[in-house]
């Protein structure tokens, strides 16, 4: 039984294969969910009957917990696996713990994995629906949704607005999704980065590239400011945390000197000091809490669309009359 | 190949395509005691030969490939030395290098000479192992060199491992000057390569992947190139990929440079773009680069920079590809597929003549080696290829004599195949269907 719908597919890979239309329709569905997580009982019959997997090979705080609410909030039974404490780390290979999985007859499996392409590999070898959470350094299809999602509730519309974003795009799945997405939608993009952070022939995506960050913040009108991971200063790409603040830091100082306010996101989780100042990730303009509201409204509507569920009917589903 | 030598083999009025005595024409071959006895016209039935008649067919001297993977010893469950020197011969080669990187990995005389043995005994193409540049290919200090040529081996690498110490380097191409054999180099230089998986450019950065640049190959095949130019030793460079890199080793060539180097089917048929989808079929490495590489390693195989075509041969177990492509090994099987794919995709296109294709196969590799074989001069050994020139056949990994399967060529339709192997005066391996 392989589930398809007509949305989208089977599965949810990364937003590269979308089309605007698709991607709206995500955006739009999210929209009725946003009030279940403002109720005093969050939870809706939506998914009720469906088994989840959420398979976590990489470390994962935030988007595993958002992926469980959504989960819950919609009434599907959940099991989570993460690479510490199950057959993973015996050896097991990734296509055995997929198979074992669909053996006992699950719907749906959550995939986060550290090499580009696993959710992909998994999609093509089990007949469920399979969601990446994100795969090594290639898509987070998810956390780009929410992105837009915030991008919209703010500025009413994606289409014309300067979206950047700023820090390590080489190694970032979020950049790649969200440049995808926001070009897609009709935005402008640009990357900012250090160049021994920035991949070879990203201008092809369609990107406008900065090398000075005081540039990309006179450009912008929305900056998604990047996490750097302390690997990177290991890594040799960049000599300090400190020098990277310097450079590329995202400071008030900074925003001050711009003709414009600009709105701030980040994908979390923040290393204050670092990438973004403290008085930027908490100042008026920053949005970075609506994403984490938001990424659990974008996540029960890919599930709810990948279930089979139709756009039109989300607004009656939540109250259970579907079906 | 050993024993008792094999009755007479008459193969009678192909067309004999012999680039090492500059013959091409209708004639016959007669191999008698494990040789070539006579080459002509109307040869005479000797009594007991097999006479086969090879109207239609093109006979060559033996194709050779210098650069594969047989796995044995440690890696049994991917090839042994005994399936891959049937699959070698099911592709119409009668001789192949053997790679060292094994487990252990051939550097003392003794891994050489197991590996001698088993060749012989595998009744397939002949064997010829490499040893090993450095002790444990550690890359710190030369092996046993002299050692292990006395024992056999016809040439040094440290393959799949770069020559990263450019000292170590001098000392092998000096070194080697003692014993008259090649150098041979997976050129790479690993601090530019990092950790990529597939080649730099906007298909990596789309799929997530990290990227090795050109520049990688092309800084070390520069070093190896000044290297052998200051020592005067002979580099063979290995499965050569880029552009900027085949420029260098013409030039090197025109300067006197003693270099020979490879052309890999793969790296002149398929490009960065076959990666697509996280194939690990086409994960390798060097890794399939731009268009504008393959076809610089075509013109560069076409002209003869790249003397020889190589396969690379590298069998992997269904399970070790079937990974994330991060996690999965680099390679593919060339054996059973080369013959093919380059008589389709050059001679079919008309990039190159059939003698010439025959020169890049079996004449040149024979002589970058020091090979036995490459010619079908009277008293030269048996080793002989039948090709069908016109054999309409389609790559299907199932059929393969290799124990691998690893290939990205599957269902590709192909013209032209080796329908019979002759190895020392004996037939190693037929085609049955074809002859019917």
């Amino acid at each position: 039984m392989t589930h398809t719908t007509a949305h989208f597919g089977k599965d949810l890979i990364g937003l590269e294969s979308l089309s605007a239309e698709q991607i709206l329709l995500i955006l739009d569905t999210a929209e009725p969910f946003k009030e279940i997580s403002e109720r005093r009982i969050k939870k809706v019959p939506v998914l009720r009957g469906k088994t989840i997997v959420n398979l976590f090979f990489e470390p994962s705080t935030r988007t595993r917990i958002s992926f469980e609410f959504a989960e819950k909030r919609l009434s599907a039974d959940t099991v989570n696996i993460t690479s510490t404490g199950s057959s993973v780390v015996k050896g097991e290979t990734l296509v055995d713990t997929a198979r074992n999985l669909e053996a006992m007859r699950i719907d749906m499996v959550v995939i986060r994995h550290g090499s580009s392409g696993a959710p992909r590999f998994l999609s093509e070898r089990i007949p469920s629906n399979v969601v990446s959470a994100g795969d090594g350094s290639h898509e987070h299809p998810t956390q780009a949704l929410l992105d837009l999602l915030t991008i919209r509730d703010r500025l009413a519309k994606i289409e014309g607005a300067r979206v950047c974003i700023v820090g390590d795009i080489l190694h970032s799945r979020v950049a790649r999704s969200n440049i995808y997405g926001l070009t897609k939608l009709g935005a402008e993009v640009g990357v900012c980065g250090p160049p021994t952070l920035m991949p070879v022939d990203i201008e092809e995506l369609g990107v406008t590239v900065f090398r000075h960050v005081e540039e990309a913040i006179e450009w912008a009108d929305v900056l998604n400011v990047l996490r750097l991971q302390l690997e990177r200063m290991q890594g040799g790409y960049v000599p300090s945390l400190r020098e990277y603040n310097r450079i590329y830091g995202v400071s008030r100082a900074r925003l001050e000197r711009a003709s414009k306010e600009l709105l701030i996101l980040h994908p979390g989780p923040m290393n204050r000091g670092v990438e973004i100042d403290s008085d930027v990730a908490d100042g008026p303009d920053s949005v970075i809490l609506d994403q984490v509201t938001n990424g659990i409204a974008v996540r029960m509507a890919v599930l709810y669309l990948l279930a089979g569920g139709a756009p039109e009917k989300a607004e009656s589903a939540k109250g259970g009359v579907e079906e | 190949m050993s024993g008792s030598s094999p009755g007479p083999l008459l193969l009678r009025g192909g067309r004999v395509v012999d680039p090492s005595q500059g013959f091409d024409g209708v004639s016959d071959v007669l191999l008698l005691e494990g040789r070539v006895e006579a080459r002509g016209k109307g040869l005479p039935t000797p009594d007991g030969a097999r006479v086969v008649e090879c109207g239609g067919l093109v006979v060559t001297p033996g194709l050779v490939d210098v650069h594969v993977h047989l796995r044995e010893p440690g890696g049994e469950h991917k090839e042994t030395i005994e399936s891959g020197a049937r699959a070698a011969a099911a592709g119409g080669f009668t001789a192949v290098c053997a790679m060292p990187n094994t487990d252990p990995p051939i550097d003392d005389p003794a891994t050489v000479g197991f590996v001698l043995s088993e060749g012989q005994r595998a009744g397939g193409a002949r064997v010829y192992p490499l040893g090993c540049i450095s002790v444990g290919q550690k890359g710190e200090r030369l092996a046993e060199v002299g050692e292990m040529v006395a024992a056999g081996a016809v040439g040094i690498t440290d393959d799949g491992y770069p020559v990263m110490d450019s000292g170590l380097m001098r000392l092998a191409l000096e070194y080697s000057l003692i014993f008259g054999v090649p150098v041979a180099d997976h050129p790479e230089d690993l601090g530019l390569s990092r950790a990529g998986v597939m080649n730099e450019g906007l298909t990596a950065t789309r799929l997530g992947l990290h990227g090795k640049p050109n520049a990688s190959e092309d800084v070390h095949i520069l070093r190896d190139l000044m290297v052998a130019e200051l020592t005067g030793g002979h580099i063979h460079l290995q499965h050569v990929s880029t552009r900027l890199g085949i420029d260098a080793i013409r030039q090197a060539k025109a300067r006197g440079v003693r270099v020979t180097a490879e052309a890999t089917p793969h790296h002149m048929l398929l490009t960065e773009e076959a990666v697509e989808g996280y194939r690990t079929e086409a994960k390798m490495n060097p890794p399939l680069r731009s268009r504008a590489d393959t076809e610089a390693v075509i013109a560069g195989f076409c002209d003869g920079t790249l003397d020889v075509l190589a396969t690379d041969h590298a069998p992997h177990h269904y399970d070790e590809k079937e990974q994330a492509f991060d996690d999965a090994p680099n390679g593919i099987v060339g054996l059973e597929t080369a013959l093919g794919l380059v008589h389709t995709h050059l001679v079919g296109k008309g990039l190159l003549d059939l003698p010439t294709l025959v020169d890049r196969m079996s004449v040149a590799p024979a002589r970058a080696f020091g090979l036995a074989g490459g010619t079908l001069c009277e008293g030269a050994p048996g080793d002989v290829t039948l090709i069908n020139p016109a054999a309409r056949w389609t790559v299907a990994a199932s059929r393969f004599l290799s124990k691998s399967r690893n290939t990205p060529f599957e269902g590709w339709e192909l013209v032209g195949r080796a329908v019979m192997t002759v190895v020392g005066g004996q037939v190693v391996w037929e085609l049955e269907d074809e002859r019917s």
